[in-house]
C-alpha cells in the first residue's frame, strides 16, 4: 500500500463516520387533529415515536399538531422544510394540494401525503384498506343490532368515507337484511361537542348501533352514557369504552411505514410510490371483539378477517348495484382499486344521498 | 386602600398605552405559562416575537407570511369597525367572508377555462357583492323589523358554512377531482390566480385591498359628514337623531360596508393563498378580526398594527410549535391572555386608580 491510496482510504475511513454522524435525519409530522383526540391523530402520533424509539439519536422528529386544511397549511409545511426536515409525512386529505405546492419548491425534501392521489418525484401518497375492517364491524353491527337501526357518524363526503359506509352496509345487510343505516355529516374530523350530538340524535332515534369515521371518543361516551348501545373505535383501540359500548374497532397501525419510509430516506433509496395496505400488510387491525359480542358472531368475523387478510374475499365482491339500481359488479366480479379510490355512489340498498 | 375612580374623560394616555401595556403583560404571563410547560420562558418569547421576523432560517419566508395573514384580519376588521363605532354589532363577518369567496370563485369558475383580463376583476366584484348582500340580510331584519343583528348575522355564519359544505362537493365540484369535494385550484388559472404580485414579498391583491381600506377608511372619519354620523351614532345616538342622521341608514351603510369587506377578504383567499373552494375552507378570520378591531381600537391605523401583531403571534406560535414543541393550545391560550390582558388593561383609560388612607373611607 502505497502512500497515497493509504491517504484516500483514510480519508473514506475519516469521512464515513462524518457521515453517518451527519445531522441526524429529520422527519417532520402534520397533523390535522390534537395529538390527544384518542383517533385518528393520536395513532399518527404513536408511529412518529415508535421512528423515534426504533431509530433513537439517528433521527429526530418534529410535529405541528391542529393544523387548518387550506392556505395555512402551506405556511405550516414550508416551515418545517425550512427547519431542515429530511422527510414530511402530511396526515390529512386536505393537504393534498399544499403538500403538492411546497414539495414543488423543496426538491430534495421527501413528501408522503396519506390518503390523496397527486404524487410528484418527491411525494409519495399511502393509506390503508380501511373498507376491509368495516366489512367485519358491518357483520358484528348487523348480527347484534335488535332495532334493525343502524347510525352512522360520517365526516366528509369524500371516497374514503363513502367505501366505509358501503363496506360496513353491504356486511351488515347480508346477516341481517332488514337492517337500516342513518347516516350523520359531521363535516369535521375532530369535534366532540358536535359527535356527541350526532351519537345522541342517532340513538334517540332508535339506532342501537353507532358507527363512527369521526376521531373523538365522544360518540362512545354517548353511547356508555345511554347503555345498551354498541360503538366500534375508530382509528385508535379506544379500550377505555370496553367491554361495551365498544366491541370492537379499527386500528390504524403507521409505524410500520413510517419506519421503514425513513430508512429509505436514511439509506437514499426513497423513490415516489403509492401505497394502499389493508390487514395483510398490518396497516389496519383489528382490536379485540369484546364478550359482550356473542361467541359465534366472533368466530364468524375472526374468520372473515382471516378470509380477506389471505386475499380469498374481497369485501365489494358482486353482484352489487349502485344505490339507483344500475349494476356496478356482475356476480363473482371484485372492484379494482381505481373505482374504489374515487367511489362517490352508495351501494343499493342505503337510503339517503351523498351531500351535494 | 385601592379605589378606582372614574376619570371624566377617557385618557388619551392609556388609550394608547393600553395595548402596549398588554403585550408586555402577555409576555409576561405567558412565560409564566411557557415555564410551567417547561419550555425556557425567554425562548419561547423569543420564538414567538422575534423569529417570524428575524431569525436567519425562517425570516425571509415567514415575514412575507405575515402581510398574508394579516392581509385578511385588517380587511374584515377595518369593516366591524364602522360599525362597531356605530353601535353595531356584525358578529358574522365569519359567513359573509365565506359567501364572498364562494361568489367570487363562482362567477369566474362558470367562464372556465377561458382566458380574459376581465375575468379577475368580475372576481372581485361578485366577491364584495356576495358579501354585501349576506350583511344586507340582518340589515334589512333590523332596519324593517327591529331583529337584534347579532344574533342574525352570527347565525348566517353557520347557514354560509353549510352553503359552502354543499357547493364544495356539489356545484363548483372540480370534475377533474376523481369525487373528492373541493373546487378546481383557481391558482393553476392565470385569469383568475391572486398571485403575489411581486415575488417572495406575500404582497397580493388582497393585501393591497386591505392597506387602501385602512387609507380610505381614516379619511371617512375625519374628513367626510359619512363618518361623522357614524361616530355620532355610536356616541351620542339622540343627538344623531336630532341632528338628522337616520339610523336605518347608517345601519345599511355600516352592515353593506362590512359585508363588502369580508367579501373581498374571503375572495382574495381563496383565489390566492388558499387557492380553492373547500368544505373547511374559512379559518375563523371573521371571528379572530372582531379581536383585531378592539385591539386596534377600532382606529384604522390601530387595527393595522393590530392586525400584523395577530399575525405576528400565528407564526411565531406555529415557530413555537415547531421548534420547541409546545403544544398547539398553549399558543391559543396565549392569544387569549393577549385579548384578557387588553380588556383588563382598559379599565385604566376610563378609571384612574387611587391610592387612599384607610382611615378615610
Amino acid at each position: 500500500m502505497n502512500r497515497r491510496t493509504l491517504l484516500a482510504s483514510a480519508a473514506i475511513l475519516a469521512a464515513a463516520p462524518a457521515f453517518a454522524q451527519d445531522d441526524p435525519v429529520k422527519a417532520g409530522f402534520i397533523y390535522v387533529g390534537p395529538i390527544g383526540d384518542g383517533g385518528w391523530t393520536y395513532e399518527h402520533n404513536q408511529a412518529r415515536l415508535a421512528v423515534e424509539e426504533h431509530f433513537g439519536d439517528a433521527v429526530e422528529t418534529v410535529y405541528q399538531e391542529s393544523v387548518p386544511e387550506g392556505a395555512d397549511a402551506v405556511r405550516a409545511i414550508t416551515q418545517m422544510a425550512l427547519s431542515g426536515a429530511d422527510i414530511i409525512f402530511t396526515t390529512s386529505f386536505g393537504y393534498m394540494d399544499p403538500t403538492m405546492e411546497v414539495a414543488a419548491k423543496f426538491p430534495d425534501v421527501k413528501f408522503e401525503h396519506a390518503t390523496g392521489y397527486k404524487t410528484a418525484d418527491n411525494v409519495s401518497t399511502y393509506s390503508a384498506r380501511f373498507y376491509e375492517g368495516r366489512a367485519i364491524q358491518g357483520h358484528i353491527a348487523g348480527s347484534m343490532t335488535e332495532t334493525n337501526k343502524i347510525g352512522y357518524i360520517a365526516s366528509f363526503p369524500i371516497p374514503e368515507v363513502i367505501r366505509g359506509i358501503n363496506s360496513a352496509y353491504l356486511h351488515a345487510s347480508k346477516v341481517n337484511p332488514d337492517v337500516e343505516f342513518s347516516v350523520v355529516w359531521a363535516y369535521t374530523w375532530f369535534d366532540p361537542a358536535k359527535e356527541a350530538d350526532a351519537a345522541r340524535a342517532l340513538i334517540e332515534n332508535g339506532n342501537d348501533v353507532i358507527l363512527q369515521h369521526t376521531d373523538s371518543t365522544a360518540p362512545q361516551a354517548a353511547a356508555q352514557e345511554a347503555g345498551d348501545v354498541i360503538t366500534f373505535g375508530q382509528a385508535s383501540d379506544m379500550a377505555e369504552y370496553k367491554p361495551q359500548p365498544r366491541v370492537s374497532s379499527i386500528i390504524d397501525d403507521w409505524a410500520p411505514y413510517y419506519i421503514d419510509r425513513v430508512q429509505a430516506v436514511i439509506d437514499g433509496t426513497w423513490e415516489s410510490q403509492q401505497v394502499w395496505h389493508g390487514i395483510d400488510e398490518g396497516m389496519v387491525e383489528i382490536g379485540e371483539i369484546t364478550d359482550a359480542v356473542p361467541e359465534e358472531v366472533r368466530e364468524e368475523a375472526l374468520a372473515l378477517k382471516e378470509e380477506i387478510a389471505s386475499g380469498e374475499y374481497h369485501p365489494f365482491t358482486g353482484p352489487i348495484n349502485r344505490q339507483d339500481g344500475s349494476a356496478w359488479l356482475a356476480e363473482g366480479e371484485t372492484a379494482d382499486d381505481g373505482t374504489l379510490l374515487g367511489m362517490d355512489f352508495y351501494v343499493e340498498g342505503l337510503t339517503g344521498e351523498i351531500p351535494n | 386602600m385601592i379605589a378606582l375612580e372614574r376619570r371624566r374623560q377617557p385618557s388619551r394616555v392609556w388609550t394608547w398605552a393600553a395595548p402596549l401595556a398588554a403585550v408586555v403583560l402577555t409576555m409576561i404571563l405567558g412565560g409564566a405559562m411557557f415555564a410551567a410547560l417547561g419550555v425556557a420562558p425567554l425562548e419561547a418569547i423569543r420564538t414567538i416575537f422575534w423569529d417570524p421576523l428575524f431569525n436567519p432560517q425562517f425570516a425571509s419566508y415567514s415575514r412575507p407570511q405575515l402581510l398574508v395573514k394579516a392581509g385578511p384580519l385588517i380587511l374584515i376588521a377595518i369593516g366591524l369597525s364602522l360599525g362597531f363605532r356605530a353601535g353595531i354589532w356584525n358578529i358574522g363577518a365569519e359567513g359573509q367572508y365565506i359567501m364572498g369567496a364562494i361568489c367570487g370563485a363562482g362567477a369566474g369558475l362558470a367562464f372556465y377555462p377561458a382566458s380574459s383580463v376581465l375575468i379577475f376583476p368580475m372576481m372581485v366584484l361578485a366577491g364584495a357583492l356576495g358579501g354585501w348582500a349576506w350583511a344586507m340580510i340582518p340589515a334589512i331584519l333590523k332596519t324593517r323589523f327591529g331583529t337584534n343583528e347579532i344574533l342574525v348575522s352570527l347565525m348566517l355564519v353557520y347557514v354560509a358554512e353549510s352553503i359552502l359544505a354543499s357547493v364544495s362537493s356539489g356545484l363548483l365540484r372540480n370534475p377533474d377531482g376523481m369525487g373528492f369535494p373541493g373546487s378546481r385550484n383557481l391558482r393553476e388559472w392565470g385569469s383568475a390566480a391572486n398571485n403575489e404580485l411581486i415575488a417572495d414579498t406575500g404582497m397580493h391583491w388582497g393585501v393591497v385591498a386591505a392597506f387602501v381600506a385602512v387609507i380610505l377608511t381614516y379619511v371617512l372619519l375625519t374628513r367626510h359628514i359619512q363618518g361623522f354620523n357614524i361616530r355620532l351614532s355610536g356616541e351620542a345616538p339622540r343627538a344623531a337623531r336630532f341632528s338628522g342622521v337616520s339610523p336605518a341608514r347608517v345601519v345599511i351603510f355600516c352592515l353593506g360596508t362590512a359585508g363588502a369587506l369580508a367579501g373581498l377578504a374571503g375572495f382574495f383567499e381563496v383565489s390566492g393563498p388558499a387557492g380553492q373552494i373547500s368544505i373547511d375552507f374559512n379559518s375563523g378570520y371573521g371571528f379572530t378580526a372582531i379581536i383585531v378591531a378592539f385591539l386596534g381600537r377600532l382606529h384604522p391605523v390601530g387595527i393595522l398594527l393590530a392586525g400584523l401583531l395577530m399575525a405576528l403571534t400565528y407564526i411565531g406560535g406555529e415557530l413555537a410549535q415547531l421548534m420547541l414543541g409546545v403544544p398547539g393550545a398553549s399558543i391559543q391560550l396565549f392569544q387569549g391572555m393577549l385579548l384578557f390582558c387588553l380588556l383588563g388593561v382598559d379599565v385604566f383609560t376610563n378609571y384612574r386608580l387611587r391610592l387612599s388612607r384607610g382611615e378615610t373611607a
